[in-house]
């Protein structure tokens, strides 16, 4: 009998690589929360929960080939791609160094073109139709490469997502929509948000749409790597609604407290998709208890070396703020 | 050289710029098959294919949000807003994306887009195909928003769009699709923005003004001349850069000014400009500034009678201009 990662196509390091990115997005959280309750950052966008859903989809596509358009849940997602804990901090702290904006947006607005992770905003399903024109693009220029856009249940409210299901529907476009269902737009249950379900909505505008558990890394990259596959095969688009659970609140200015009982948080707690992950890895021999705990105190050293690295570094200089806005004019500063 | 009407000069340097560069593309509604409802990308799609020219759904901040990630994957799109008034589902898209891409990637991205939308007034096409939109565009840090009045400007101009590697908005005023007409160069050319045009000299008032507008000043101002007066007629041509210098020069000289433009007045153009002067050439006015702008109700009303009302004709553009003189 085989393992199930094998059937997937998922290698050893593969898996010891996505446990790592779990976890170092789950520290990273953590870390970044204390440091909000310390005074040290203005402001916190948490990932943890989602972390099984967003490194087990993007794992599904090809680094440096692939496009990525994320939304600013999407902490794990960023760092499988390439961000460092160290970019995360920078951009969390608002210093120079931070690859997505140099400091000038607020932290999770991901964004790099060294790791094909187009620039987010905070206006909500926007990329999607960034992802749609990508995709276009990308078809035009017969060029072998798909497109992913990741946005939370809220997102599917937007036009702008409908506009983009629309197109590449039409156009069938090498474009992968991925739902991370956490059934919350910040305060408005998912009862509220979406009439039907998310994925059905698929079948209107002429392409697959699956559902399947978020909290299960490995079937969230099996169902993103079925729609990649299928992408690149010049067959269309895909959406995926995987289902999850943020387990704080929306950001660091929200308190779900008034919208979520405890029983319902600690239920969802209860399936963390991480510790899920590591009972698989144990079962199927990739890692030992000794070998996991290694790992965990790494990341643990990755995160601490991470924050202090972007503490240490530069805020922007003040002289720099007008700079950029276009690509050759000068505007009047202060 | 050749003489072309200014929805030609658009189609013109749209051909040539597709022809030249694959990366050209344009996209919009009904500007394939149909060759768009004012024609000006007629021809296009059977010669560059329904790939490149792009009948989209019925979707306007669809055609702005994927123009933006075509731009982001290096194409050059050439987005059609059908009418200027239905621009508003794309706003968002326009506004929080394609403005502020360059700024908040810290230039690690830019989006080399243009937005082609007609605008304006005086063709009975009342509050939802007559609306001036520039001032909201021009109040975003990161756009170009630029309005020829020539059919020479417009080729050179959205050439020029096409080739920059920011967001334009480009802004044709319908009613001079077919009313006006001039030579154009039949070898390729560009335009920079930000520079106004002086297209009649005069030393007694300045009158700053873009679009149709511009033509019913010029046609005033040769009335006037009749007259012994002598007005400058400036053609703006680009909003945003706005070439304040061009106007300074020309108020320093005949010390009267006045800014004519189809938006609404509150808060447009005008104001824009006379607060420039004012805090730059105060002492060179010798009248107060005049500002002939959209009167202050939603949009061009209907009935003739209505639209005439609104929209300033040349005999009321020429009585201002005497007035002003005169003061």
């Amino acid at each position: 009998m085989t393992d199930l990662h094998s059937d997937l196509g998922l290698k050893e390091e593969d898996l010891i690589e996505m446990f790592h990115m779990m976890l170092l997005a789950r520290y990273c959280d953590e870390r970044q929360w204390a440091l909000n309750r310390q005074g040290r950052a203005p402001f916190v966008v948490p990932v943890s929960g989602h972390e099984g859903a967003q490194v087990g989809s993007v794992w599904a596509f090809e680094r440096g080939k692939d496009v990525l358009c994320p939304y600013y849940r999407d902490m794990a997602l960023a760092l499988a791609a390439g961000f460092t804990a160290t970019d995360v901090f920078a951009g969390l702290f608002g210093k120079v160094s931070d690859p997505s904006s140099a400091g000038r947006q607020m932290p999770a607005h991901w964004g790099s073109r060294k790791h094909n992770i187009i620039t987010g905003s905070s206006p909500i399903a926007t990329q999607c139709l960034h992802a749609a024109g990508i995709a276009y693009s990308k078809k035009l220029k017969r060029e072998d490469a798909v497109v992913g856009t990741w946005f939370g249940e809220g997102g599917t409210s937007e036009g702008d997502w409908h506009g983009a299901m629309n197109f590449a529907g039409i156009h069938t476009l090498p474009l992968v929509f991925v739902c991370e269902n956490n059934q919350y737009a910040i305060s408005v249950h998912e009862s509220k948000q979406v009439a039907g379900r998310v994925y059905k909505r698929a079948m209107a505008y002429g392409f697959p749409g699956k559902e399947g558990d978020g909290n299960d890394i490995l079937e969230s990259y099996r169902l993103t790597k079925e729609a990649v596959d299928r992408a690149r095969a010049g067959e269309g688009p895909s959406l995926i609604e995987l289902r999850t659970y943020r387990f704080y609140s929306h950001t660091s200015d929200d308190d779900d407290r008034t919208y979520r009982s405890r029983e319902e948080v600690q239920e969802w707690r209860d399936k963390d998709p991480i510790p899920r992950f590591e009972a698989y890895l144990k079962r199927a021999e990739v890692l030992d208890d000794a070998e996991v705990s290694e790992l965990k105190e790494r990341t643990k050293v990755e995160v601490q070396d991470g924050v202090k690295e972007a503490e240490e570094a530069d805020f922007p200089d003040p002289a720099t703020a007008a700079a950029g806005v276009y690509s050759d004019l000068d505007v009047q500063g202060q | 050289m050749a003489i072309k009407t200014l929805i030609q000069a658009v189609h013109d340097a749209m051909l040539t710029e597709m022809r030249r560069d694959d990366r050209v593309i344009v996209l919009g509604q009904d500007v394939g098959a149909r060759g768009g409802v004012f024609r000006a990308t007629m021809g296009l799609m059977d010669e560059f294919g329904s790939e490149r020219v792009i009948d989209t759904p019925l979707d306007e901040c669809l055609i702005a949000g994927v123009a933006i990630g075509m731009a982001l994957d290096d194409l050059r799109p050439v987005a059609e807003m059908q009418f200027a008034d239905f621009i508003f589902p794309a706003f968002n898209q326009i506004v929080s994306e394609a403005a502020k891409i360059r700024y908040r990637s810290n230039g690690d991205f830019s989006v080399p887009m243009v937005i082609r939308a007609p605008y304006g007034g005086g063709v009975h096409g009342a509050l939802y195909h007559s609306q001036s939109v520039e001032a909201f565009f021009a109040h975003v840090p990161g756009l170009k928003v630029v309005a020829p009045s020539t059919a020479y400007d417009a080729q050179g101009m959205l050439t020029m769009a096409i080739e920059d590697p920011d967001p334009v908005m480009f802004f044709e005023h319908k009613k001079t699709y077919r009313l006006v007409r001039d030579e154009v160069p039949d070898e390729r050319y560009t335009i920079s923005f930000g520079r106004a045009k002086v297209r009649r000299e005069g030393g007694d008032v300045t009158c700053v003004s873009y679009g149709l507008l511009h033509h019913f000043c010029v046609e005033a101002a040769e009335r006037l001349s009749h007259d012994g007066i002598e007005i400058e007629v400036i053609d703006l041509r680009s909003i945003y850069p706005l070439d304040i210098e061009t106007v300074l020069e020309s108020v320093a000289k005949t010390s009267k000014v006045m800014i004519l433009y189809e938006d609404t007045k509150f808060l447009g153009l005008g104001a824009e400009v006379a607060a420039q002067i004012a805090e730059r050439a105060m002492f060179e006015l010798d009248a107060p500034i005049v500002r002939i702008g959209g009167p202050h109700v939603p949009a061009m009303p209907y009935s003739p009678a209505l639209e005439h009302w609104f929209l300033p004709d040349v005999d009321r553009i020429e009585q201002e201009m005497r007035k002003l003189a005169e003061y």
